[in-house]
């Protein structure tokens, strides 16, 4: 993490946009270029290199998914970039989208209205920028509402561990809110992560990967 | 300008302004293309007519026999029966055209049949086919008297307008003598005379003028009568119109729906970023604090209260995603498990009114079954066949829907028919309930 961590934010509301950059002016990051376009967003960081960058998906000129686009660029040119995505509403083809990009760690996508619980922003910006994988918890709610087929092996509870996996809790967080114990956590996880088929060598990854696992087995969601 | 154009020249010629307005020039080029298809179609049916014909000069003698008749007729009729119908098809579908000539409502031109054999077999089991042979009979028959007349006329006050011209000796006359003409019990030798029958040849034009028109007014009458398909098209023009209104309320709801999330939407999120930061700035102990929370949370439930209302006056995902992504989303909000089929060939974007009906029968439905019906469970279904979109919703529950107990589905079937749809609904007592909406979906 470095100790200021260069913003770039690209959101088509002046307002927002505003307050977003006072927010973010308050922690550890300083905001290098605030645009409210798509194509504006590519140059800036073109021109910037940030270490971060928020962009609103819905964006003009036809308001549907530039920002998920632009976002998909840059990680395809640079697949560790750090980018979180702000969504309007839960859309898991964007989330499984985004998750596709780079090897699926440094993203994060979050429903906008996030933004105004301002500690769990920042954490999940931090989380991203040090490497991790931010996924808004009602997406993966929405996912794991109605279970079907794809995951169908898994049990009941490991598919509550599995949701809170994805919403980036550690194992001592789940096992709290489990009100089990970690060793237990760690056996669901351990078996999930075998059902899914998943290599064990790098836990973070594995985690990530199994997320993905979820989500692309619920494109349709 | 009046404030009441007339829409056909029956109604022109009821008005005081007829011979000033275009509907005497309408009525001409009408009577003119006529003329065509008049002779082409005595000329076919001549086979038939010339036999009645002359057997009318014989009653007229008195020396009818009663033998041909009885064969003439019979072999009309035969003819008639077999070839008439099929022979009628292009003269009804060429006098449709041209009856825009002089009338400019709507007319209906009947069910198009895709194949030969349907179309062959509606030939002859359709009543309105008949009708359009009865017409062509009328177009060899009754026409060319009428056509005759008025061309009488024309040429009666022709003659009139240029006699001084034909009155003027020709000198290369083989008789030598100087040409005369006779109107009636007058002789015209010079122009100087003939002058007087100019002046009554140019009175004689407006009425010409108002005979043409009833002449046009009345053949457009009977196509219309007898090819117009029984009010059909006036029908049809009240359900285009239903349909742009549908269209007309859709881009309303969309525009409501882009001004609040733009305006009202877009400020509450920042008001309530606001709150945070400022609620970042006090010590957990303060008494602001707590205010300072209840407020944040009180705006974030505004947040979501209006979202959804937004939601609920013109769904996003539709508009950006189209009717499958949203009918998804639509699931994935339900309280019930539900099951989501898009069958291939179904597009991603329909025409908005499409997209939109098709989205609120499936919302409605859902609606009712987590109302009523209490199974933990539905299924939508979205398939396209033919020019026909296809939405069901299906569920396990009690059944027994009733359109009558005001369900809601009322107010679905009324939306659906605004876009030409149908709703069909099965739901015995006891289920599964089946609701069933076919939409036009062609844009």
């Amino acid at each position: 993490m470095p100790a200021v961590t260069r913003v770039v934010l690209a959101e088509d509301g002046v307002l927002l946009r505003e307050g977003l950059a006072g927010v973010l002016q308050r922690f550890e990051f300083t905001v290098v270029a605030a645009v409210g376009d798509a194509a504006a967003l590519l140059d800036a960081v073109a021109a910037e290199d940030p270490d971060l960058v928020i962009t609103d998906i819905r964006m003009p000129p036809s308001f549907t998914d530039e920002g998920l686009r632009a976002a998909l660029a840059l990680r395809a040119t640079d697949p560790g970039r750090a980018v979180v995505v702000l969504s309007q509403y839960v859309q898991a083809e964007y989330a499984a989208r985004l998750l596709d990009s780079g090897d699926g760690r440094r993203v994060g996508y979050l429903l906008k209205d996030r933004v105004v619980d301002i500690a769990d922003f920042v954490g999940a910006l931090r989380a991203v920028v040090n490497g991790g994988t931010v996924i808004d918890p009602d997406v993966v709610r929405r996912l794991l509402a109605h279970r079907r087929d794809p995951v169908a092996e898994l049990s009941a509870r490991e598919y509550e561990v599995l949701a809170l996996v994805a919403e980036g809790h550690s194992n001592a967080a789940i096992a709290r809110r489990l009100t089990i114990t970690e060793a237990a956590v760690g056996k669901h996880v351990g078996n999930i992560l075998a059902k899914l088929g998943l290599p064990p060598d790098d836990d973070t990854n594995r985690r990530v990967l199994a997320v993905l696992a979820y989500l692309r087995s619920n494109p349709e969601t | 300008m009046p404030s009441e154009q007339p829409r056909h020249v029956l109604a022109a010629i009821a008005s005081p302004r007829y011979l000033l307005s275009e509907w005497p020039w309408r009525a001409l080029l009408s009577v003119l293309t006529a003329l065509p298809v008049i002779g082409v179609a005595a000329l076919l049916l001549s086979p038939i007519t010339l036999p009645w014909a002359g057997m009318l000069v014989q009653l007229a003698e008195g020396g009818l026999r009663t033998a041909p008749l009885v064969l003439v007729s019979g072999l009309a009729i035969v003819g008639l029966a077999m070839f008439g119908t099929l022979l009628a098809a292009p003269f009804a579908a060429l006098e449709r055209r041209r009856l825009g000539i002089v009338d400019s409502r709507p007319v209906d031109h009947g069910p198009r049949n895709g194949t030969v054999a349907s179309w062959l077999a509606d030939r002859y089991a359709a009543p309105a086919a008949w009708r359009e042979l009865l017409f062509l009979v009328l177009l060899a028959t009754v026409a060319p008297l009428a056509y005759a007349t008025l061309a009488f006329a024309v040429f009666f006050v022709g003659i009139l307008i240029i006699s001084p011209l034909l009155v003027v000796k020709d000198g290369k006359d083989l008789a030598g003598v100087a040409d005369a003409i006779t109107l009636g019990p007058w002789q015209l030798t010079t122009p100087a005379q003939a002058f007087p029958y100019v002046l009554l040849g140019l009175a004689l034009l407006p009425p010409l003028a108002y005979l043409t028109g009833l002449l046009a007014a009345g053949h457009a009458a009977t196509a219309r009568a007898l090819l117009g398909g029984g009010g059909q098209a006036e029908l049809r023009e009240v359900a285009r119109s239903r349909t742009r209104l549908v269209d007309a309320f859709d881009a309303e709801r969309r525009r409501i729906e882009r001004d609040l999330h733009d305006g009202a939407q877009h400020r509450l999120t920042s008001m309530t970023l606001q709150l945070g930061v400022a609620r970042l700035d006090l010590p957990d102990d303060s008494p602001a604090a707590a205010a300072l929370d209840r407020a944040h949370a009180e705006a974030k439930d505004l947040m979501v209260l209006l979202r959804d209302l937004v939601h609920g006056i013109s769904p996003q995902t539709l508009a950006d995603l189209g009717l499958p992504a949203a009918l998804r989303d639509l699931a994935a909000r339900s309280p019930l498990a539900v099951a989501v089929t898009v069958e291939p060939g179904v597009a991603d974007r329909y025409p908005s009114r499409v997209e939109n009906t098709a989205y609120f029968a499936a919302s409605e439905a859902l609606g009712n079954v987590a109302k009523h019906a209490g199974p933990a469970s539905a299924a939508v279904r979205l398939a396209r066949q033919g020019d026909t979109l296809v939405v069901e919703v299906r569920d396990e529950g009690r059944g027994g829907a009733d359109p009558a107990r005001g369900t809601g589905l009322t107010g679905l079937a009324d939306r659906v028919a605004a876009v030409g749809g149908r709703l069909l609904l099965s739901s015995p007592a006891g289920g599964p309930t089946l609701v069933r909406v076919e939409l036009p979906c062609l844009p």
